[in-house]
């Protein structure tokens, strides 16, 4: 059988790749990642054609990896055994803006640049929980993988925002999931039973999110931030807590780094907060001061005065310093073990940052989300390298598969997490759990088409 | 290009500043990942070190960049202002190891031989326009491969010719004795052929005494500042000028206009307000603007010679999006101040079945549409 | 090793206590004053050390030329009373720490040569006109330090004071002009104060910027505007130099309206006052201040300095009033010319 040509007569001869620069660029991530090439690149542009695409996996037992900016830096997008690459990045309309009911529907190719610019352009006062990632990053890629937002210490992960869904399975029935499955409307995925939770997190191993259904919160007029700064990692967490009560911040961050020097040797507990007035703003911004009073009175913490280029840069949305990490030794990249952990181990993981960091004699980086009022939080282990440099790409390596180590002994969980690190979740898990994954990939996919490799029970 | 390995393939390069769309025309047109500025450097790189070899669509993908310069206007590195210079480098290597892709090799031996892109006779190159030759006036109007040759850049030169005839402006042109600008040439990586021919217009123009030259082309404008030694204008500045100085009155029009920034006018230049200003002198014009504007403007696709072979072409190219996105503003003529960008558009107009909707005009024609005393 | 020379017997016979009575962060009456200024020549804990705001303005204040605010900071750091969290002063102190970017000898420097003290951002404005022929001289090698008067820490100034001033003097200079009021006032008043040798006469920025002026007179074009003047807090250590600032406003067509707070009742810009978690206060006196401006009908807002500009210029342009630094100012009289 000629997949290619059988490629082409699904997409079109414009949307289908077999040529050496293209195999090349989706072998590898803008992480450590770099695997043996697919064989295909496809660029579908309607689920029909998913569909299509994926009938005929299954009828040859090709992998299909399914892919939006594969920007996970954990390879999660990149071919573990060959097989077609199914870039989704056509899939990019924006189907629906439900403003009352504050949902949208978009296809997975949207990515979280055309969502923001799309809602502030139509819908000022609505937003979607935006990642610190580039706005390349596609909504659905993010959602898929447990991402989280400038949202999610409002309203949780991102993948719990989710109000319905379109899949193709990996057996290439098209299936709905939520209200949608019954109603013209996409405002929930309860009160059936939840079968969303079949497709989020799996890293694209149950099939293919053709559409989704978003929720939106309300967008206020103004935002503002302010830093906490405090020296002692040990008090991060009852910070935190005293924040997270007023319920009066949007978005709670902590960071930590080296440089530059103004940085070095304290936490940064960065508030985001907002408002449709002068008046909201100064409320809120009172009341996220009073609650940490008892520290600025000891002494032990205070709030930094910004000026406004600082400021700026830490309202920029989505953060480009996140981003502009990878520079940091002009080199191009870096990684990150985003550890999934109770707040209270803050200070306990920052140490183990530190130690891994000076361990590899490599310098690092720290930035935190606070998920939930503080039911959680995600505490990234990031460690930038240089591309150039063979001996810092393996520094970094190693740095990076010692935090994972690290997060799972600090009773966390590391996120998106890379082939090895799955291999060391799926180890430590109930294996009774561990059995049920397995239990549903083989009922989902018979055929084990469905990016292979990833969240694999050894037998 | 010992930095090239810094890029990150983050992405923010392919946007214009509000992420609304993507704006790299390669990018947009193509949308793998290997063409966008990110990818294009990824594969300069592997292609360097050998992870790569060297092939058509290699060539593709490294010469359908238009050199439009929106990664560098978003990127958010610090190493921004360096990612045309790396491409323009991974061309010149690819020159330098002989492996020119063969339009690239027809392009740039036109240029060489004939002074012109599409090898065309030199005695042609302004002997159907009907303007003096320079001889120690105020400036030198100097017309560019586009408008001596093609012909929608003729028309641009005939319309601006007449202004300056009506509004007394002392003028001349150099005839066949003008040469290509190489600001192609300089893209596509043949620094060597840009230095001749800088050279050779520069001789011509300081023997001749030149002092002001007026460029109708912004690919001109922006090759003729690189020579220095010579004050250099866009036409739309000198049309605005000689409106504000009343020296030309334009009549009413009663047209909705929007205006498409040039790469080499707006975001290599900074020129974005004076073409605004020319139209908005025009009394009953009502000038909107397109989503993207300034220096978020979507490129034509006809950078980097691709004007001539066209890479971008099919009914996802970028002229077409852009003519589409016009007519979305509800504008019934696009304004245009560069001869590449005008043929573009016209033709995209025709392809997209918009042209009785939205004339590509240039801010001459305008000008002279609506009449001027 | 540098003393704070002070002379107790002045302030035991001073009857007015204007150090304290004029403080417009603390209430005192010439009674309280005196019991409070006492307690801090003593060295005993005062309500002072833990109410100062900071705003050097006490050292105005006496005209007796003791120096009542170096005092306070002393004893705050001896007795350990911090107007700011920990982590905060530590953020300040890292900050002078000299990076890569930073260098020690700025080679071919030569006179005139302006300090820019820290403030990089500042080197695309110091062009033009009135600039012609300077060198400059910037990074964290030359930071005066200072700042930490507002920490409680001035050991730190005094520590690292004198390596500055051989990093400056190494390029012996004869004359430095500062941009930044905080270091004029460092090498002149703070250093005298504790007996530390400066090799190089300070000159002030305004000194420089009216002598430029005054060069170019005939190419000024009065600017006609009424203008505010935002004092910041070092300019109280130094109030000799501010005579320079009244010549160059005449010079340049500028009105420095008359309002309550300018001059010797100046206010704070806030930006330390926020920084020392006094946040009420801070708004409080941006607001007095900023209103008392549009109530004058100030057009411009005059700094003097970068950090105030930072903290107070949104506040200054929600009123209306445009905000400016003074070379900024200068440079737009000869820009019509």
């Amino acid at each position: 059988m000629d997949i290619y040509k059988a490629l082409v007569d699904i997409v079109g001869e414009e949307f289908v790749s077999r040529n050496e620069e293209e195999l090349y660029i989706y072998s590898r991530d803008s992480g450590l990642t770099e695997r043996e090439k697919p064989d295909f690149v496809v660029m579908p542009g309607s689920a029909e054609e998913v569909q299509k695409i994926v009938l005929l996996a299954n009828k040859y037992k090709i992998p299909l990896i399914p892919v939006g900016a594969s920007l996970t830096l954990s390879g999660l997008a990149v071919p573990i055994r060959k097989g077609i690459v199914v870039d989704l990045r056509r899939m990019d309309r924006i189907i629906e803006v439900n403003r009352l009911g504050r949902y949208a529907v978009i296809e997975p190719g949207v990515t979280q640049g055309k969502l923001k610019a799309f809602l502030e352009r139509n819908y000022p006062d609505l937003c979607h929980s935006m990642p610190d990632a580039p706005p390349s990053a596609t909504v659905v890629g993010n959602i898929l993988i447990h991402g989280q937002g400038n949202l999610s210490q409002l309203y949780g992960f991102n993948s719990t925002m989710v109000t319905g869904l379109e899949i193709v399975l990996p057996t290439g029935k098209i299936c709905r999931i939520g209200s949608c499955s019954l109603s013209p409307y996409w405002f929930a995925v309860e009160p059936l039973p939840y079968l969303a939770g079949i497709f989020l997190g799996w890293f694209g191993t149950t099939g293919i999110i053709t559409k989704l259904g978003l929720r939106l919160y309300p967008r206020k007029r103004l935002r503002d931030i302010e830093v906490f700064v405090l020296d002692d990692p040990e008090k991060v967490a009852d910070v935190v807590y005293r924040i997270t009560h007023t319920e009066m911040a949007e978005d709670v961050i902590t960071m930590e780094q080296p440089y530059p020097m103004m940085f070095r040797d304290v936490v940064l507990v960065q508030i985001y907060f907002n408002g449709d007035s002068e008046e909201e703003i100064e409320f809120k911004r009172k009341m996220l001061w009073n609650s940490v009073m008892n520290y600025i009175r000891s002494r032990d913490g205070g709030f930094m005065f910004l000026t406004p280029d600082v400021q700026e840069d830490f309202l920029e949305k989505p953060a480009s310093s996140v981003t502009r990490f990878a520079d940091v030794m002009k080199g191009g990249g870096f990684v990150y073990c985003g550890a999934i952990i109770p707040v209270e181990k803050f200070a306990e993981a920052l140490r183990k940052l530190k130690e891994i960091a000076k361990r590899h004699e490599i310098t690092y980086g720290h930035v935190g989300r606070i998920v939930g009022r503080g039911h959680c939080m995600m505490f990234s282990f990031s460690f930038p390298f240089n591309r150039a440099d063979r001996a810092s790409m393996e520094r970094a390596k190693e740095a990076l598969h010692e935090s994972y180590l690290a997060t799972l002994e600090l009773g966390g969980i590391p996120w998106k997490p890379e082939l090895f690190a799955q291999k060391m979740i799926l180890e430590r898990m109930d294996k009774n759990a561990a059995e049920l994954m397995k239990q549903i990939r083989g009922l989902l996919d018979p055929n084990g088409i469905m990016n292979p490799g990833n969240w694999e029970v050894e037998p | 290009m010992m930095d090239i390995h810094r890029c990150f393939r983050c992405g923010y390069c392919k946007f214009p500043d509000d992420f609304s769309k993507y704006n790299c025309p390669p990018y947009a047109r193509f949308r793998f990942e290997s063409f966008s500025p990110g990818g294009r450097l990824w594969l300069t790189r592997a292609f360097l070190n050998g992870e790569v070899d060297f092939s058509k669509h290699l060539s593709e993908i490294i010469f359908s960049c238009t050199a439009c310069k929106n990664c560098a206007e978003n990127c958010r590195m610090g190493f921004k202002d360096e990612i045309v210079d790396w491409i323009v480098s991974a061309r010149r290597e690819i020159l330098e190891r002989g492996l020119a892709p063969p339009f690239v090799r027809d392009f740039l031996e036109n240029i060489r031989k004939y002074g012109n892109p599409w090898g065309l006779p030199r005695k042609q190159r302004a002997d159907w326009l009907r303007a003096k030759k320079y001889d120690g006036d105020d400036y030198l109007l100097f017309l560019g491969c586009e408008c001596s040759y093609e012909d929608r850049g003729r028309s641009m030169a005939k319309n601006f010719v007449e202004i300056l005839e009506r509004a007394g402006v002392s003028f001349g042109i150099l005839g066949e004795n003008e040469c290509c600008d190489g600001n192609e040439v300089f893209m596509l990586g043949e620094l060597g052929l840009f230095q001749e021919l800088a050279e050779r217009n520069k001789k011509t123009m300081s023997e001749l005494g030149v002092q002001k030259v007026i460029a109708i082309s912004p690919h001109a404008y922006n090759a003729i500042k690189s020579y220095e030694g010579f004050e250099v204008f866009h036409y739309s500045q000198i049309l605005r000028d000689l409106i504000q100085s009343g020296k030309i009155k334009p009549g009413e029009l009663r047209k909705t206009v929007t205006y498409h920034d040039p790469c080499f006018l707006g975001r290599y230049n900074g020129i974005y307000e004076e073409p605004r200003e020319v139209l908005n002198s025009v009394p009953g014009l009502r000038l909107v603007e397109m989503e993207r504007n300034r220096k978020n403007s979507f490129c034509c696709g006809g950078g980097s010679g691709n004007f001539v072979f066209d890479l971008l072409r099919g009914s996802y190219s970028p002229a077409r999006e852009r003519v589409r996105e016009a007519a979305e503003t509800g504008a019934e003529i696009i304004a245009v101040a560069c001869p590449a960008c005008k043929a573009m558009l016209d033709d995209a107009a025709k392809d997209e079945g918009l042209k009785d909707r939205v004339a590509v005009m240039d801010l001459s024609e305008i000008i002279l549409r609506c009449g001027i005393s | 090793m540098f003393e704070l020379k002070f002379d107790r017997a002045v302030c035991e016979d001073c009857t007015t206590v204007d150090c304290l009575v004029r403080c417009q962060y603390m209430d005192f009456d010439v009674e309280e004053a005196k019991r409070e200024i006492m307690k801090l020549i003593n060295g005993e804990d005062s309500v002072v050390l833990h109410e100062c705001a900071t705003c050097y303005a006490c050292e105005e204040y006496c005209k007796r030329g003791n120096h009542p605010f170096y005092l306070i900071t002393d004893l705050q750091e001896k007795k350990g009373i911090f107007p700011a969290p920990r982590p905060i002063l530590r953020q300040w102190i890292n900050l002078a720490i000299p990076g890569k970017k930073d260098f020690p000898h700025f080679p071919g420097a030569k006179e005139p040569v302006i300090s820019l003290c820290l403030f990089p951002e500042y080197i695309g404005s110091i062009q033009g006109k009135l600039f012609e022929d300077v060198s400059v001289i910037l990074g964290r090698h030359f930071f005066c330090q200072l700042v930490y008067l507002h920490f409680g820490k001035p050991s730190i100034i005094r520590e690292r004071l004198p390596k500055i001033i051989e990093n400056i003097a190494n390029h012996g200079f004869k004359e430095v002009v500062f941009f930044h009021d905080e270091c004029y006032s460092t090498f002149t008043s703070y250093a005298n104060a504790y007996g530390i040798h400066v090799p190089f006469k300070p000159v002030h920025f305004f000194e420089y910027l009216y002598e430029n002026l005054k060069k170019r007179e005939s190419e000024i074009e009065p600017l006609n505007v009424k203008v505010a003047y935002q004092r910041n807090c070092s300019t109280r250590l130094t109030p000799w130099k501010e005579h320079y600032l009244d010549k160059i406003f005449e010079l340049i067509g500028a009105e420095r309206v008359e309002r309550k707070y300018d001059r010797e009742n100046a206010l704070c810009c806030g930006g330390i006052i926020r920084s020392l978690q006094r946040y009420d206060l801070f708004v409080d006196v941006q607001k007095r201040n900023v209103e008392d401006m549009a109530r004058a009908n100030a057009e411009y807002c005059v700094f003097n300095c970068p950090a105030c500009y930072s903290s107070l210029a949104k506040r200054v342009e929600e009123k209306g009033i445009k905000p400016v630094m003074i070379h900024e100012l200068c440079k737009l009289a000869l820009k019509r010319a």
